[in-house]
């Protein structure tokens, strides 16, 4: 659908057109040979696009409102999910999912943050667009701790554009409930592996992603504000942007550079939102090796290097005489 | 929320834009209640109006004079700096920024980390300093802090994290916002250790900081009316395109939402300190040696404070 194809995708927008108006005339086989061949260009013309996208490119595509969600993944690679609810003191917040599953027939404990992508603007606003509040964090960390009663691992899913900035959040505490999941996660005891597939939107992001892997999706990107707000900020113009997300060195790449994420996770040529089986079929490869090697450390040892790898990030940045 | 539609007054972050700190020269009007103010009273008040409490914003020196017994301490970690990993720039280099507010706090970094004795206890204070580029907290404020538990973990001794920031440093990326997981586990680890945290929240603390370290106090103390918040009071107003009520997001909003233990005027925190500290078991003990690396010591006056090798 051409309505799918992000700004900078203007060569294949006009191919799906073209393709779209074919298959409105009566079919033959010489026309379904020219769809074929126009399918083939798009690939061509994708693989040539995704292989130099710019940061702000990758935001874009980050921000995919098709991009597979949290269930999206848990439909395709585990079986069993049982969605658990509520923070058992205010709420249940819809941005961010949490429940059991099991995954290559073990038992996990998943969370994540859920915008409703691929749904429509009601399941949007059910989302809330992923923006979660003190009680989706506070929602998370209860049924990570269930997780470590239970010794069982867990998996979260990074995709926010950030903690909700509005009034309740505030009053309700979402500083210290995503303060409070940093230092219990820092120290919980029972394997983590984060998985950061869309848009990691700063705090909002970091309130679940502490573990003992950070796994990145080659097209997501993870940052410490919005590249618009620094704009705003830094540039006093929001329309900065574009250098605001080059400048902010926000791509799985560059983070993979600076040490904060561990292994960067392929996606479909054209991006995962392009195809959500491949997604899922290349997340799977990846996720199962990593929950494979931090599931047979030693607990202690597992903790010891969980704190050893925050507390080496950063290092990279500091001169010391 | 219908109550914030009848509110007329305008946003709270007005009064948070007037000059708070201390400015130069002999007098100075009070914000808070119009009284001009010597100086030099105002000073020895701890920068509070004597008329109307109003509390002017001080750095990290000031503030470590006030807690610290004779206004003696040590310093630790006093060289680490930034190498501006990012190689970032906006309107000007990082480099630059950085470079020029080395030069005008004299700190080559937000934050002063100091050891030393408040009432007779052995502490460890890291106090930010808001005018190093808004007290943000980058990879060397992250570092410092960090260490600062450390050696509290190692001597077995109190923290006391004294925040003013605008919260994480842009301009470090995401290796800014890492430091909030890098501070929130080492916390962790001095929790497990029974050991006493008491995090003071000033005008402001704000965004990565407040989500972070700021919050986790065994007791989170605040100065009357500063600013406590996750997102900037801009933010939430575009967010929900409706003005914010007066005193939104300041200490008593805080403490009456049960996020902040306590209100103290800045002229009572460090007794107050000091007897939390006693109900947390800290122990007043001989001056250790201390750790290998580079301490200076610090007799403060109050405002210059005098660097001994
Ligand atoms: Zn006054």
């Amino acid at each position: 659908m051409p309505s799918d194809t992000l700004e900078f995708e203007e060569p294949i927008a006009v191919l799906l057109k073209e393709i779209e108006a074919l298959s409105m005339m009566p079919q033959t086989d010489q026309r379904q040979q020219s769809i074929d061949g126009l399918y083939r260009r798009i690939e061509s013309i994708r693989g040539e696009i995704y292989k130099h996208l710019t940061p702000w490119q990758r935001v874009l595509v980050a921000r995919h409102s098709n991009r597979p969600s949290v269930l999206d993944y848990v439909n395709r690679l585990f079986t069993e999910f049982t969605e658990i609810a509520g923070d058992r003191r205010f709420a249940d917040d819809h941005a961010i999912v949490a429940g059991f599953a099991r995954y290559k027939d073990e038992p996990v404990l998943i969370v994540g943050h859920h915008k409703g992508s691929g749904g429509d603007t009601k399941q949007k606003v059910f989302r809330n667009f992923g923006y979660a509040k003190p009680e989706g964090y506070r929602k998370a960390l209860r049924a990570m701790k269930l997780a470590e009663k239970f010794q069982r691992p867990v998996i979260a899913f990074i995709d926010t554009p950030a903690a909700y900035p509005g009034v309740e959040s505030e009053e309700r505490g979402i500083s210290e409930a995503i303060a409070f999941n940093l230092r219990e996660m820092a120290a919980l005891d029972t394997p983590i592996v984060v998985v950061v597939h869309g848009e990691g939107g700063s705090g909002g992001a970091l309130g679940i992603a502490i573990g003992d892997r950070i796994l990145m999706h080659e097209f997501s990107i993870y940052s410490v504000i919005p590249p618009e707000g620094c704009a705003a900020i830094l540039w006093r113009d929001s329309a900065r942007k574009v250098e605001a997300a080059k400048a902010l060195k926000l791509t799985a790449p560059d983070l993979l550079g600076f040490g904060i994420i561990d292994e960067i996770v392929p996606e479909p040529i054209g991006g995962a939102h392009t195809n959500h089986e491949l997604a899922a079929a290349l997340l799977d490869t990846a996720l199962e090796r990593t929950l494979a090697s931090v599931s047979a450390m030693d607990p202690v040892t597992r903790l010891e290097t969980r704190y050893q790898k925050f507390r080496a990030m950063g290092s990279v940045g500091i001169t010391e005489p | 929320m219908a109550w914030f539609k009848k509110t007329k007054k305008p946003l709270a972050s007005s009064t948070a834009e007037k000059p708070s700190r201390v400015p130069e020269g002999l007098m100075v009007k009070c914000p808070g209640c119009g009284q001009v103010i010597y100086n030099k009273d105002l000073e020895k008040n701890l920068a509070v109006c004597p008329k109307c409490a109003h509390h002017f914003r001080i750095g990290a020196a000031e503030r470590l004079a006030s807690l610290f017994d004779a206004g003696r301490w040590t310093e630790h970690f006093p060289d680490l700096t930034s190498n501006d990993p990012l190689k970032f720039t906006d309107t000007k280099p990082y480099r630059d920024r950085l470079r020029s507010s080395i030069k005008s706090t004299g700190l080559k970094d937000a934050v002063i980390i100091a050891t030393g004795r408040l009432d007779g206890l052995d502490v460890v204070i890291a106090a930010m300093e808001y005018s190093f580029i808004g007290g943000s907290m980058g990879v060397v404020v992250g570092e410092k802090i960090t260490r600062a538990i450390e050696i509290a973990v190692d001597r077995r001794q109190p923290v006391i994290i004294v925040s003013c920031s605008g919260g994480a440093r842009m301009m470090e990326g995401a290796l800014s916002l890492m430091q909030m997981a890098k501070v929130s586990a080492a916390l962790a680890r001095l929790d497990r250790a029974k050991l006493p945290y008491i995090s003071v929240l000033t005008d402001p603390t704000t965004g990565g900081v407040t989500a972070s370290f700021a919050m986790l106090g065994d007791l989170n103390i605040a100065e009357p009316k500063a600013l406590i918040g996750f997102a900037g009071p801009r933010v939430i107003e575009q967010t929900i395109r409706q003005k914010l009520p007066e005193g939104f997001q300041r200490s008593e909003f805080l403490v009456d939402h049960g996020m902040i233990d306590l209100v103290i005027d800045r002229r009572e925190l460090k007794a107050a300190l000091a007897r939390a500290l006693r109900f947390m078991r800290a122990q007043p003990a001989p001056v250790e040696a201390g750790t290998p690396d580079a301490e200076i010591l610090v007799v403060a006056g109050a405002v210059e404070p005098e660097r001994q090798n």
